[in-house]
C-alpha cells in the first residue's frame, strides 16, 4: 500500500488528508479555509478506492447521502402505509380486495393494487431496510477504524497550518511563557481535561470515547435488525391463538402437548357509577354507565404432562400454577406467555327441555342435552324416553332449503327429536330449534318445552414464545446507550503551543461549540491571553457585508 | 382536589401569558446589556418558572385525585406536552439564557394547552389496556421528548423570522407564513370551540353508518357539513340544515371542526394582515433582529442532540416494552407506532444531514419546523382521524 511520509517523520496510510500525529494538512489547499475535522483528515477506504467493483460498492454504502436517501425513502413509504389501515386491521372475514373499494372508492382500489395494505410485509419496504443495514455496516467500518487510528496517533505538537486553521484560533505575545502554561495546565486539569505535555505544549482532551457513539449505536441498531430478521427462522417465534371455555382443560398450542390450560371462570367488569371513584362520574355519564370496561381476566390452572405421550389416551397432568390472566398481566412459563386478548360471553352450553303433554301440560321428565357431546338417547323412565335423531348446533337452511349447520360451534341449536311414550310406542318426531317447532308428521300429543339455557363465558388466549426478545433487548440498550453517548458529551480539544515567542491556542469539538468557549472563558479568565476568535463567525460577518444574510 | 387542580392549571395558563409579555418587555428594553441580565427577563423567568409550578401542581393534584396519572386522554397528554415544553424551555433559558426564546416558546405552549382544553375535560377511569405504570413511563418520556424536540423548532422558527427576507415574496415568505397560518389557525379552533362552547349549541343528527346502521350525532358547532343521509333530529328543530353531506367513511362532524377552525383561522390571518399591513412573520421580524443567529442555530440543533434520545428511549423503546406486555408483540404497525418510527427516522436525517452535508442555520430551522409539524400530526391527527387502537377516545 503507498503512504505518505509527513515532514515530522510521522508515516501517514495513502489518502489522508493531514498528517495523523502533527496535523500537518498533506495537499495544501491553497488558502487558509478552515480544516475539516470531521474524521481526523483520516484516510477512507471509501474515498481512497473508487477503482473495483467492490470499491463502488463500499463507496456507494458509506457514502452519508445514500445512508439519508434510504432512511427517506423509508419514511415516505411508510407515511404511505397509514393512509389507509392495513390489511391486519381491517375485519377478518371480508375479501381485502372488495373490502378496500367498498371503504375507499378508487383510491382504495388502487390502494389494494399496489400492494399498500400489506406494505410493511412486502418484499421492497424489507429490503429498504435491510438496505439500511448494509449501509449502516459498511459506512461504520469505513470511518471507525481509521477514525481510531488518527485520535490514538495524534502528537501533541501540531503543524503551525494546523492550528491556524482551527475555528477557534488565537494568538497572545507574553513575556513569561512558561507560566502562562503551567497556569493553563492546572486550570485545564481542573477542568478534567486529560492533559498530555511535550517540549513545553499542551494537548488537552476531554470526552474522547463520545466519538464512538455513533458507532456504538449502529452497532446496536444492526443487533435489533438481526433480531428482528431472526423472527422469521422457525422455532424462534411462536404466535397461537387459544380459545377456552370455562370448567374446559385444553391443551395449549405450540407447547407440543406439554402444557394444558383449564379455564375456572372469564371476568368481565365495567366501571360503574357509586362502585368507582366519584370522579370518574362525568366520564362514566358521557360514555354510558356500565360502558368503559375495566377488567378482562381469566382465572386459570397450568398443567404440565407428566410421562409420556400416548396416542389416543388421556393425557397425565400435573398442576403447575393458578393465576389469574389479565390485560397487561400475562402468564409467564418456560419461556411462553399467555395474554388475554379476546373474549364471547353467555356461549351456549346445555339446553334442557321438558317432554310435555301438550294437553294436559303435565312434565314427564327432563332432559339436559350438552350442546358439545349429545348423548343419542335419553332414558326417562317409565316408559318415556327421547332420541335425538339430528342435531345442528349452528342452524340453517341449505341451498336446497335443507336443514344443515353452519360451524359446530352451538350458536343457534335446532334438535329433530323422537320422542317415545307408553302411549305412543312408534314415537314422534319433532323439529325444534329457537322460537320455533315443526312436526312434519301431523300432530303430535307431547312436545319438548323449553326449560332453560346454561351458558358459559369464552376466553380468547394469545399463546406467544419469542426467543429473539433477548436480543432485542439488547440491541435497543446498545443503541440506547450508544446514543447518550455521542449526545451528551462532546469530544473537547485544546492545543497550546509556542511558535516564534508567541503562544498560540486553537480549540476544537465535535459539538457544542457554545459549551466549548464558556469553557474557554473560564479558561482564560484574568491570564492576559488571547481569547481565541470563532473564525467561522467572522467570516461569516465578513461575507455578510451588512445585508441580510442569504440562504446557509 | 379535581376543583384546586384545575384553578392551578388556570393559573399556570395566566402565567405563561403574562411571562410572554415580559419577554416580550426584554427584547424592547434597549438599555439591557448583556443577554438575559435585564430585569424584564429575570421577571420574566420568574414567573415562567411560578406558572410551571402550578401545572406540576395540577398534575400531582389530579393524579391524586384520578389514582393514575393524567395522561391517559387527550386533554391530559396534551396538556402535559405543553407543560414539558415549558419545562425544556426554562432548561434551555438558563444554559443560554436567550430572552427571545421565551416570547416565542411561551406562546406556543399556551396555543398547545388551549388546544388541549377544548376536549373533554373529566378525569376518565382506566380501560384494561391503559392499567399498567408503563402508560404512565412511556407517555410522560414521549413527551419529554417531543417537547425537547419542540424547543429546536422554536429556535428555528426565530432564526427564519429573523432570517427570511421579507422585502419581496418569495417561496421563503410563502412556507413562512403556512407556518404562521398554523399557529392561527390553531387559535382559530380554540376561538370558535369556547364560542359555541359557551352559547351550548347543540345539533342532533341522525345518520347512516359505513355499516348500514343508524346511529346518532351530536354536533356542537353549526353542521356546514353533515353526515351521510343525516337528518336534524326533531329536538333540534331549527338549527342549521348541513350544506353538504359527506359520505359515509368520512367522520362529517370532525371535518365540521376543521372547516370551522379554518375559517375562523383565516378571518384572523386576514384581519391580522390587515391591522399590520405586511406578512405576520415581516411583524415579527423587529423581535427577533438581534438574535445572534449562530446561537438560535446551536440551540436548535442542541435541542435536537437531547431530545433524539430521550425520544426514542420514551416513544420507541418503552412503547415496545408495554406493547410486548399489553398487547402481546412489541411492535405492530399501528398507525400511531408508525408515526413515532416516522418521527425518529426524521430526525436521525436531521442530524445526518447536518454532520455529513452540512445542513446548518437555516436549512436546519426549516427541517426543524418539517420535524415539528410531524410531531404535531402525530399528536393531533393520528388521534383525530386515523383511528387505531391508540386513539384516545376524542371527540
Ligand atoms: C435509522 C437509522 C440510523 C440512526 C438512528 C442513526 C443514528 C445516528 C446518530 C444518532 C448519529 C450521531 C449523530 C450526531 O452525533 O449528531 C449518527 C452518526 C452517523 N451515522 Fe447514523 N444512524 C442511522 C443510519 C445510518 C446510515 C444508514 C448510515 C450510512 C450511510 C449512517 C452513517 C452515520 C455516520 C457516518 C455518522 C457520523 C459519525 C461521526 O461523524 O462520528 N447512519 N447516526
Amino acid at each position: 500500500m503507498e503512504q505518505v511520509k509527513c515532514e515530522c517523520g510521522h508515516v501517514n496510510p495513502h489518502g489522508t488528508v493531514f498528517c495523523e500525529s502533527c496535523g500537518k494538512p498533506l495537499e495544501e489547499q491553497g488558502e487558509k479555509s478552515l480544516l475539516d475535522m470531521r474524521y481526523e483528515g483520516s484516510a477512507r477506504r471509501s474515498q481512497t478506492y473508487k477503482r473495483t467493483i467492490v470499491d463502488q460498492i463500499w463507496a456507494f454504502f458509506s457514502s452519508v447521502k445514500v445512508g439519508v436517501a434510504l432512511i427517506v425513502i423509508t419514511l415516505i413509504a411508510s407515511v404511505i402505509g397509514t393512509i389507509f389501515p392495513q390489511e391486519m386491521y381491517i375485519p377478518p372475514n371480508v375479501n381485502p380486495a372488495d373490502y378496500y373499494e367498498e371503504q375507499y372508492g378508487w383510491a382504495g382500489k388502487l390502494y389494494y393494487e399496489l400492494g399498500f395494505n400489506n406494505l410493511y410485509g412486502s418484499w421492497w419496504y424489507i429490503l429498504l431496510i435491510a438496505l439500511i443495514g448494509v449501509s449502516l455496516v459498511i459506512c461504520s467500518l469505513d470511518r471507525v477504524v481509521p477514525l481510531y487510528r488518527a485520535l490514538k496517533r495524534q502528537g501533541v505538537k501540531r503543524h503551525p497550518h494546523f492550528l491556524e486553521r482551527q475555528r477557534l484560533f488565537g494568538v497572545s505575545r507574553i513575556s513569561d511563557m512558561d507560566q502562562a502554561v503551567a497556569l493553563l495546565k492546572e486550570r485545564l486539569a481542573k477542568q478534567r481535561y486529560r492533559v498530555r505535555e511535550e517540549d513545553g505544549h499542551l494537548l488537552a482532551e476531554k470526552g474522547r470515547f463520545s466519538r464512538w457513539g455513533p458507532y456504538v449505536n449502529h452497532v446496536g441498531l444492526i443487533i435489533f435488525l438481526i433480531g428482528a430478521m431472526l423472527r422469521s427462522v422457525p422455532g424462534m417465534y411462536i404466535d397461537e391463538v387459544m380459545w377456552v371455555r370455562e370448567g374446559e382443560t385444553k391443551e395449549i398450542p405450540g407447547t407440543n402437548g406439554q402444557y394444558f390450560l383449564k379455564s375456572e371462570k372469564f371476568i368481565f367488569d365495567t366501571y360503574k357509577k357509586g362502585e368507582d371513584n366519584e370522579v370518574f362520574n362525568a366520564a362514566i355519564d358521557r360514555v354510558g354507565d356500565g360502558m368503559i370496561a375495566e377488567n378482562y381476566q381469566t382465572n386459570v390452572v397450568l398443567y404440565k404432562r407428566v410421562g409420556p405421550t400416548v396416542a389416543g389416551a388421556k393425557p397425565e397432568l400435573e398442576k403447575v400454577k393458578e393465576y389469574p390472566i389479565r390485560v397487561n398481566e400475562p402468564l409467564k412459563f418456560d419461556h411462553y406467555a399467555l395474554y388475554q386478548v379476546d373474549f364471547r360471553l353467555n356461549e351456549p352450553k346445555t339446553m334442557s327441555f321438558q317432554l310435555t303433554d301438550k294437553q294436559s301440560g303435565k312434565t314427564l321428565g327432563t332432559v339436559a342435552i350438552d350442546l358439545y357431546d349429545p348423548k343419542e338417547t335419553y332414558n326417562l323412565g317409565n316408559g318415556y324416553r327421547v332420541e335425538l335423531l339430528s342435531y345442528f348446533p349452528d342452524f340453517e337452511f341449505d341451498e336446497d332449503g335443507n336443514p344443515s349447520t353452519k360451524s359446530r360451534v352451538p350458536n343457534n341449536p335446532a334438535f329433530v327429536f323422537k320422542m317415545y311414550a307408553p302411549d305412543r310406542p312408534e314415537g314422534e318426531v319433532s323439529f325444534v330449534a329457537i322460537q320455533q317447532t315443526l312436526e312434519p308428521f301431523g300432530d303430535n300429543k307431547y312436545k319438548m318445552a323449553f326449560a332453560e339455557l346454561e351458558t358459559r363465558n369464552v376466553s380468547g388466549l394469545t399463546v406467544r414464545r419469542d426467543f429473539t426478545l433477548w436480543i432485542l433487548g439488547v440491541g435497543g440498550a446498545i443503541f440506547m446507550f450508544g446514543l447518550v453517548q455521542g449526545m451528551y458529551w462532546n469530544h473537547r480539544r485544546i492545543w497550546v503551543q509556542r511558535v516564534n515567542g508567541e503562544l498560540w491556542i486553537a480549540a476544537h469539538t465535535n459539538k457544542n461549540w457554545f459549551g466549548l468557549k464558556k469553557e474557554l472563558h473560564r479558561l482564560l479568565d484574568g491570564t492576559g491571553l488571547t481569547m481565541p476568535a470563532d473564525r467561522l463567525e467572522e467570516r461569516k460577518q465578513a461575507g455578510q457585508g451588512g445585508q441580510a444574510h442569504g440562504t446557509a | 382536589m379535581v376543583q384546586l387542580s384545575s384553578t392551578l392549571l388556570y393559573i399556570s395558563f395566566v402565567l405563561y401569558l403574562i411571562g410572554t409579555f415580559l419577554f416580550g418587555g426584554a427584547i424592547r428594553d434597549k438599555r439591557k446589556e448583556q443577554q438575559g441580565k435585564d430585569r424584564w427577563s429575570q421577571f420574566g423567568i420568574a414567573v415562567t418558572i411560578i406558572g410551571f409550578l402550578a401545572q406540576v401542581g395540577y398534575f400531582v393534584t389530579r393524579w391524586i385525585a384520578a389514582g393514575h396519572a393524567p395522561v391517559s386522554n387527550l386533554f391530559e397528554f396534551t396538556t402535559f406536552f405543553g407543560m414539558m415544553l415549558v419545562g425544556a424551555f426554562i432548561i434551555v433559558y438558563f444554559i443560554y439564557r436567550l430572552s427571545v426564546l421565551g416570547l416565542f416558546a411561551l406562546p406556543i405552549a399556551l396555543l398547545i394547552i388551549a388546544y388541549a382544553s377544548m376536549f373533554p375535560r373529566e378525569i376518565s377511569p382506566l380501560i384494561p389496556a391503559l392499567q399498567s405504570d408503563w402508560l404512565h413511563i412511556h407517555v410522560t418520556t414521549a413527551a419529554a421528548g417531543e417537547a425537547i424536540l419542540a424547543i429546536s423548532f422554536v429556535a428555528g422558527l426565530i432564526y427564519l423570522i429573523r432570517v427570511v427576507d421579507q422585502s419581496k415574496p418569495s417561496k421563503r415568505t410563502f412556507w413562512l407564513e403556512v407556518v404562521m397560518f398554523g399557529l392561527v389557525t390553531t387559535l382559530g379552533f380554540v376561538i370558535v370551540s369556547t364560542a359555541f362552547g359557551l352559547s351550548g349549541y347543540e345539533a342532533k343528527f341522525t345518520w347512516i353508518d359505513k355499516n348500514n346502521q343508524s346511529s346518532e350525532v351530536e354536533y356542537h358547532m353549526p353542521a356546514l357539513v353533515g353526515p351521510h343521509k343525516g337528518e336534524l333530529a326533531k329536538e333540534s328543530a331549527g338549527r342549521l340544515d348541513p350544506l353538504v353531506e359527506m359520505p359515509a367513511i368520512i367522520n362529517a362532524k370532525k371535518l365540521n371542526t376543521v372547516i370551522w377552525s379554518l375559517m375562523a383561522g383565516a378571518v384572523l390571518y386576514i384581519a391580522l394582515r390587515l391591522v399590520l399591513r405586511k406578512r405576520i412573520a415581516a411583524a415579527l421580524q423587529p423581535l427577533a433582529k438581534n438574535v445572534n443567529l449562530d446561537l438560535a442555530d446551536e440551540i436548535g440543533y442542541r435541542a435536537v442532540a437531547i431530545g433524539f434520545p430521550v425520544f426514542t428511549l420514551g416513544a420507541l423503546i418503552f412503547a415496545m416494552i408495554w406493547a410486548q406486555i399489553a398487547w402481546t408483540r412489541f411492535w405492530g404497525w399501528d398507525p400511531k407506532e408508525v408515526w413515532a418510527l416516522i418521527t425518529w427516522l426524521f430526525y436521525a436525517a436531521f442530524l445526518h444531514l447536518r454532520l455529513s452535508k452540512g445542513w446548518h442555520g437555516e436549512k436546519s430551522a426549516w427541517l426543524a419546523v418539517i420535524g415539528f409539524a410531524i410531531i404535531m400530526f402525530n399528536l393531533v391527527a393520528v388521534n383525530l382521524v386515523i383511528a387505531g387502537l391508540h386513539s384516545y377516545a376524542g371527540t
